[in-house]
C-alpha cells in the first residue's frame, strides 16, 4: 500500500510537484503518464526517500517515510525496488555482479545460490551469455533490463519502474510488460510504472494517473481514460502537439 | 559600496564555515559507520591496491629526487662553513619532519584524491549513488569507509617509504657525487635523527590521509550534474586537499613540536 498526500517539491526555481495525491492499493498496478520533464522521475524518487519533499506525506505499508533518517529508510527500501530511467548500473561491475549485488548486500554468502538466482534472472530478462559484459558495452535497452533484474532479484513487495520499455524494441518491450504483469499476478507485487508507451499503459494498468503541471490531472481506470473527452488527455493519447495544449513546466 | 564588500565577505565566510562543517560531518559519519556497521574488507583491499600499490612510482620518484636535491643544496651552503658532514643530519631530520610527509601527501592528493572525487562524482551524476541508496546500502559504508581505512593504512607506509628513499638518495648524492666523508655523515645523521622524528612523520601521514580522503570524498558526493560538475569537483578536491595539507602541516608542526621537540637533547 502506497499513499501520497499533498506532495510538493521545488528544485531550483522550478516547482516540480505542487501537491500530488495518489493511492496505490496492495497488489495493484498504477501507471503514471505525463509529459517529459513533468516530474515523474522526481515523484518516484520521493517514494523511496531518495529526495525529501518540501511538503506532504508518503505512507508505505502504513508508515510515513518523511523525515526518516537514511539508515531508517533502509528497512523501507528493502521492501521497495526501483528501476531507474537510465538503469543506473554500477559501471565498475559486470552484468552478473550488478544483478547479484542486492543478494550479496543482503548477506547471501553461498555463491551457488547467488549464481543460481542470477541465472534465473538472466533468463527472465533474456540476456543469457552476456553476464561477463561491463555496462559500458551494453545498449540502453540492455542496461534497462539488467537494472530491472537488479531491482527485482530480492523479490520486493513493491516495485517502481521508471520507463521500463522506452528505447526497447517492440518484442523485448512486450516481454518486459509480461514480466511486470507476471510479478504482479504471481507474487502480488504492488507496482508503479512510469511510461510514455500507451500500449503498455493499457496492458498493465489497473489505474492510470496523468501527471500534469505538478498535480494529478486525471486518475481512473484505462477504460475511463479511453472515453475521456478532456482535450489535454486526448492530445496526450494521440500524441498531438498542435491542438494548443498548454506546455508543461 | 563598502557595505556590499562586507556582505560579500560575510557570504564567503559563511559558506566556508558551512563547507568545513559538511566535511566534519562526513568525517563523523564515517567514523561512526566504521565502528557500528559491517566493514567491507574486499573493497578495502581494492583500495589498498589502488592507493598503496599504484602510488609506488610516484612516491619513489618524489622521495628520491627531494632527498637528492636537498642534500646537494644543503651541502653547497654547509661546505662553505666546513660542515659538509652535517648534511646527513639536516637531510634526514627535515625529510622526516616535513618534506617526506608533505610532499607525499601532495602527490597522493594529485593521484588518489583526484581519482576518488572523480569516481564518486561520476557515480553521483549517473545515479549510481541513488541506486546504492535505493538498494539499502549507505554510500558512506560502501564508498567512504573502505577508502578511509585504506588511506589510514597506506599513507604511513608511503610516507615511511618516501622518507627512507629520500635519506638514501641524499646519502648517495653526498657521498658519491659530492665526496662528503661517509663515516662522519652517517654518524651525524644517526646522532641527530631520533625516534620522535619518525613518529612525527607517521603522525603527519595519518592526519594528511584523513584530510585527503574526507575532502575528496565530500567533493565527489556533492558533485553537480554533468561532466562539467565532476571535473569541477575533482579540481576543487585537489586544490582544497593540497591547501588543507599545507595549512594543517604548519599547525601540526607547532603542536607536535611541543610533544616531540626537535633537535639533540
Ligand atoms: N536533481 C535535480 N535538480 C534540479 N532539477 C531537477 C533534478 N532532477 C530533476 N530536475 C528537473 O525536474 C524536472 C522534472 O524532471 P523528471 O522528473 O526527470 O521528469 P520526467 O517526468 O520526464 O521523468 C525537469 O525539469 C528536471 O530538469
Ligand atoms: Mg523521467
Amino acid at each position: 500500500m502506497i499513499e501520497v498526500r499533498g506532495l510538493a517539491k521545488q528544485l531550483g526555481r522550478q516547482e516540480i510537484l505542487r501537491g500530488v495525491d495518489l493511492t496505490v492499493a496492495k497488489g495493484e498496478t498504477l501507471v503514471i503518464i505525463g509529459r517529459s520533464g513533468g516530474g515523474k522521475s522526481v515523484l518516484l524518487k520521493h517514494l523511496i526517500g531518495l529526495m525529501q519533499p518540501d511538503a506532504g506525506e508518503i505512507w508505505i505499508e502504513g508508515e510515513n517515510i518523511i523525515g526518516l533518517t537514511e539508515r531508517k529508510l533502509a528497512r523501507i527500501r528493502r521492501k521497495v525496488g526501483i528501476l531507474f530511467q537510465g538503469g543506473a548500473l554500477f559501471d565498475s561491475m559486470t552484468v552478473e555482479e550488478n544483478i547479484a549485488f542486492p543478494l550479496e548486500e543482503a548477506g547471501e554468502r553461498d555463491p551457488e545460490k547467488v549464481a543460481e538466482k542470477v541465472r534465473e534472472m538472466l533468463d527472465v530478462i533474456e540476456l543469457e551469455g552476456q553476464e561477463k559484459k561491463m555496462p559500458v558495452n551494453l545498449s540502453g535497452g540492455m542496461k534497462k533490463r539488467v537494472g530491472l533484474a537488479r531491482s527485482i532479484i530480492r523479490r520486493p513487495s513493491c516495485v517502481l519502474y521508471d520507463e521500463p520499455t522506452s528505447g526497447l524494441d517492440p518484442v523485448v518491450s512486450d516481454s518486459i510488460n509480461r514480466l511486470i504483469r507476471r510479478l504482479q499476478k504471481r507474487f502480488g507485487v504492488t507496482s508503479i510504472v512510469v511510461t510514455h508507451d500507451m500500449k503498455s499503459a493499457f496492458h498493465l494498468a489497473d489505474h492510470i494517473a496523468y501527471l500534469h503541471e505538478g498535480r494529478i490531472y486525471f486518475y481512473g481506470t484505462p477504460q475511463e481514460l479511453e472515453i475521456s473527452t478532456d482535450p489535454l488527455i486526448q492530445d496526450f493519447m494521440l500524441g498531438r502537439s498542435e491542438n494548443g495544449a498548454p506546455k508543461s513546466g | 559600496m563598502f557595505a556590499r564588500l562586507l556582505t560579500a565577505l560575510g557570504h564567503s565566510v559563511v559558506s566556508f564555515v558551512v563547507y568545513v562543517g559538511d566535511v566534519v560531518v562526513l568525517a563523523g559519519e564515517t567514523i561512526s559507520s566504521a565502528f557500528a556497521q559491517k566493514i567491507r574488507w574486499r573493497l578495502f583491499m581494492q583500495q589498498i591496491v589502488e592507493i598503496g600499490l599504484l602510488s609506488q612510482l610516484v612516491v619513489v620518484i618524489t622521495g628520491a629526487f627531494t632527498g637528492a636535491v636537498f642534500a646537494a643544496q644543503t651541502y653547497f651552503q654547509f661546505n662553505k662553513l666546513g660542515m659538509g658532514s652535517a648534511v646527513g643530519a639536516v637531510v634526514s631530520v627535515s625529510i622526516c619532519r616535513e618534506l617526506g610527509p608533505v610532499l607525499t601527501a601532495l602527490m597522493v592528493t594529485g593521484r588518489v584524491g583526484a581519482s576518488m572525487s572523480a569516481e564518486i562524482g561520476t557515480m553521483k551524476v549517473t545515479e549510481q549513488i541513488d541506486a546504492l541508496r535505493a538498494l539499502a546500502v549507505h554510500p558512506i559504508d560502501y564508498l567512504v569507509v573502505p577508502r578511509t581505512l585504506a588511506m589510514m593504512v597506506s599513507m604511513p607506509l608511503l610516507v615511511a617509504e618516501a622518507v627512507a628513499i629520500g635519506i638514501a638518495a641524499g646519502y648517495f648524492v653526498a657521498i658519491f657525487l659530492l665526496e662528503v666523508n661517509g663515516t662522519y655523515y652517517m654518524a651525524n645523521m644517526v646522532r641527530w635523527t631520533q625516534m620522535r622524528d619518525i613518529i612525527m612523520a607517521l603522525t603527519k601521514a595519518g592526519c594528511f590521509a584523513l584530510l585527503i580522503v574526507f575532502i575528496s570524498c565530500h567533493k565527489g558526493l556533492t558533485s553537480k550534474e554533468g561532466a562539467v560538475g565532476v571535473g569541477k569537483a575533482t579540481t576543487e578536491a585537489v586544490v582544497n586537499a593540497s591547501l588543507a595539507v599545507l595549512i594543517f602541516n604548519f599547525f601540526l608542526t607547532m603542536g607536535l613540536n611541543i610533544i616531540f621537540p626537535a633537535g639533540y637533547q
